[in-house]
């Protein structure tokens, strides 16, 4: 009995030495190693790859989403819903980690999707027009008729059918940066029209920082909505 | 170019890189493995732990290994997060609940990464650099460990020695995972994944305020992530948070190093057993069902049947602009299909069959191409079987690899194979018969119904990834969860060693005109039938009430 209690005893230390051992070379001297180098080699990059607008002010990465709203009327009321600034593009909605956590909205970088399934209220295979508050068919339905809404100028009417899923849908990390080329189309009749310029020339824009797929076949075709507003800024000041 | 052809180019250009990687690093793996020589650091390493490296275990011996060094380690991960508010370096987080360290120890242990906790807002630098991203390495050197020590029990004879655990173990490390996880740590950074030490701090903002953001050392932890088939995300969002998986490219290279090591295996059994066209035959099943599912993957979420898709228009939600449909599907099938779990897209919101492809994936025991490690072993299992399924029709008793498969062999198979089936099973149906465990689904229904099945299939067979939808910070889910995934993990490994003991006792038997060629393609398809038939049989009527039911009322 006490020699197999020795014996245990001894297996243990072995496995915790083990441990120790391994604990300093893959949990602090490899991960100090690489932040050495990362930082020498690729200090913006593994600092964020912050961007800054023509005054040198840092607006954020271009990495991580953020919202474009109106300074809300009363800031400390947090039901109250911020309203989109439409004198910029806006980017997909982010109705992430529903149920589970506060939705900061983009402020702290909380990430997580909504995690809602397809059928979610949906009733007999479809969803019905009034779907119960918070589900994915009520969050789909309505952020359509605010895309149509808020997109739809004097001139210039969108149709239902051209809002592409992108601009109605959650996405994975709820810090999506980018949106599809068409949703940015889609908004720059309105933005045109908000900040007083040329439509064409918006649409110059967006075609300029359209990235397309990664040697013609990796990922999708993008738009930074972050590096589109900051040029769309800088056009509207000069 | 469409969406679909661009999905397709990105599957056949990681399948052409993972065929370049193939043999130099399946052979390599394999000399790592059978090399005498001890390097320098490694025998300081031996001298630190007080093991003889030359030591040849039989199987208890080397069992005892495996099983020491991971209850230490599952003890140390559950006092460092017990510890954490009292700690440098913690960002300011508290210490981590008892369940939830629980659970979270027992998981990076056991090479799953369920987590049920939000990394960003729960985990500092110490615990999350100091201790899950340690066990990324180690959990994943334990995997390969005993897969190696099996194939050593079909290539030797009449010894009953396995290897020495401590020398795989150091090995794994030192030599296979450690250089590739520094070069691809770099690759990760190039790309724009973060690495850095800095606190929460406050940026700027387009329209005024601050964003709060996190610093983190996460192309270091990302890297092994994905290379050890580990799967935590440094962030709750996981792969599909920009700072983890920034760019399409950083995106296909993260799927690569998922499939790198589980695949370059089959070549290092090829080397060591004596015959590569046996290794071939094990990495054409893999490789006819990861491609048959990935295909199956990318059918349903392109057409994206499902109300609010067709309200939408496309399968998006829960899915990033720049990876797209395409790049989602191949992450999500190779990460179900290995033992990684991690995500660049979320599962939950998957159309119904997308979501029941993934669950199937899992259930199918990972292996194709598995885990690092537990992929080979789990696949050698479904070999063994298919042997003596073929045994049985005509009348011989089975052999494979020059051992016979005898009584003790096709029991020891059978107790693997049932373990995780019997974990799933019975704890999705007790979560389902008490009252409380359903307040936990958000989405109702057949769905909520899988939120569970997902959540026990995930953590028995050490995946992690899950229908996240469950709120699973709950003693009921962190508890049984945990014992899924230990039970999950550390059984089958018990069996495996049993039964690597009892081949390597056997002499070889001579192949005859009678004996059933396993290099063949007809035995490749007849492995393909013996795991989806023993899966399907298992599983169909759980799937039947979860995603299938969804599937098929979209």
């Amino acid at each position: 009995m006490n020699t197999s209690v020795a014996k245990t005893a001894r297996l243990l230390g072995a496995g915790l030495r083990a441990l120790i051992v391994l604990t300093v070379i893959c949990g602090v001297i490899y991960p100090l190693a690489i932040t050495g180098v990362a930082q020498t080699l690729f200090p913006g990059k593994a600092d964020g790859s912050e961007i800054k607008d023509e005054g040198g002010r840092v607006v954020g990465s271009s990495l991580i989403g953020q919202t474009y709203t109106l300074p809300k009327s009363n800031p400390d009321d947090p039901e109250e819903a911020a309203k989109p600034d439409l004198r910029w593009f806006q980017p997909r909605p982010s109705n992430g980690l529903g149920a589970n956590s506060v939705n900061t909205q983009y402020t702290l970088l909380l990430s997580g999707a909504t995690n809602r399934s397809a059928d979610n209220g949906a009733v007999d295979g479809a969803c019905p027009k009034d779907a119960a508050e918070g589900t994915l068919c009520a969050q789909v339905t309505a952020a359509r008729q605010a895309v149509v809404a808020d997109n739809s100028t004097p001139t210039h009417r969108v149709r239902p059918e051209t809002v592409p899923a992108d601009a109605v849908t959650s996405s994975g990390s709820g810090l999506d940066p980018h949106i599809s080329p068409a949703y940015a189309e889609l908004q720059a009749h309105r933005v045109a029209e908000r900040n007083k310029l040329d439509v064409k020339r918006v649409e110059k824009l967006v075609r300029e920082h359209t990235k397309n797929r990664a040697l013609g076949f990796m990922g999708e075709p993008r738009v930074n909505v972050l590096e589109l507003n900051t040029a769309l800024k800088s056009l509207t000041q000069s | 170019m469409s969406s679909q052809i661009a999905g397709l180019l990105q599957l056949l250009a990681l399948i052409g890189a993972l065929a370049l990687a193939y043999r130099p690093l399946g052979d390599y793996m394999a000399r790592v493995y059978s090399s005498q020589k001890h390097y320098a650091p490694e025998r300081w390493i031996y001298r630190a732990i007080g093991a003889d490296p030359a030591v040849e275990m039989h199987w208890p011996a080397y069992l005892r290994g495996v099983l020491a060094f991971s209850a230490v380690s599952v003890l140390f991960l559950y006092g460092l997060q017990r510890l954490q508010g009292g700690m440098p370096g913690s960002l300011g987080f508290v210490s981590i609940d008892p369940d939830q360290a629980f659970n979270t120890a027992a998981s990076f242990v056991a090479n799953t990464n369920w987590q049920s906790y939000y990394g960003e807002q729960a985990m500092g630098h110490v615990v999350q650099t100091g201790g899950l991203a340690v066990q990324n390495f180690v959990s994943a050197a334990v995997g390969i460990a005993v897969a190696v020590a099996l194939v050593r029990g079909f290539a030797r004879s009449r010894t009953g020695e396995l290897g020495n655990f401590w020398a795989d173990l150091v090995r794994g490390v030192v030599r296979i995972l450690l250089p590739l996880a520094v070069i691809g740590a770099l690759v990760l950074v190039a790309c724009g994944v973060i690495q850095n030490f800095a606190g929460i701090h406050e940026v700027g903002q387009f329209t005024g305020g601050t964003q709060q953001w996190n610093g983190g050392a996460v192309a270091s932890q990302e890297v092994i992530k994905e290379l050890g088939t580990n799967g935590g995300g440094y962030f709750n969002a996981n792969s599909a948070h920009p700072f983890e998986n920034p760019t399409p490219f950083s995106n296909l290279f993260e799927i690569f190093l998922i499939l790198l090591i589980p695949f370059a295996l089959t070549r290092t059994f090829g080397r060591m057993v004596g015959s590569l066209r046996q290794g071939y035959a094990i990495l054409a099943t893999m490789g006819i069902i990861w491609i048959a599912f990935t295909a199956l993957m990318m059918w349903t979420e392109f057409a994206g049947r499902g109300p609010a898709f067709e309200v939408a228009g496309g399968a998006m939600e829960g899915k990033e602009t720049r990876f797209g449909i395409g790049a989602s599907s191949i992450f999500a099938v190779a990460t179900t299909l290995t033992s990684t779990g991690a995500v660049n897209s979320f599962h939950s919101s998957y159309t119904g069959f997308g979501g029941g492809i993934t669950m199937l994936g899992m259930q199918l025991g990972e292996i194709a191409p598995g885990g690092v490690g537990s992929g080979l072993y789990g696949m050698l299992i479904m070999a063994i079987i298919a042997v003596f399924i073929a045994g049985l029709m005509v009348g011989r008793t089975p052999e494979y690899l020059g051992k016979k498969i005898g009584t003790r062999e096709i029991k020891l198979a059978a107790c693997y194979i049932l373990v995780t089936p019997a974990l799933v099973l019975c704890f999705t149906a007790a979560a389902m018969a008490l009252p409380t465990p359903a307040d936990s689904m958000t989405n109702s229904g057949a769905h909520g119904f899988s939120e569970i099945l997902y959540a026990y299939t995930s953590g028995a067979n050490n995946n992690g990834s899950a229908f996240a939808g469950l709120n699973a910070d709950t003693q009921w889910f962190n508890s049984t969860i945990g014992i899924a995934m230990l039970l999950g993990r550390f059984l089958p490994m018990v069996f495996v060693l049993a039964l690597a003991g009892s081949l390597t006792e056997q002499k070889p038997v001579p192949e005859t005109a009678g004996t059933l060629r396993t290099d063949k393609p007809l035995y490749a398809g007849l492995l393909v039938g013996t795991i989806v038939i023993i899966t399907g049989l298992t599983y169909f009527p759980a799937l039947a009430l979860g995603p299938l039911a969804e599937g098929l009322a979209a």
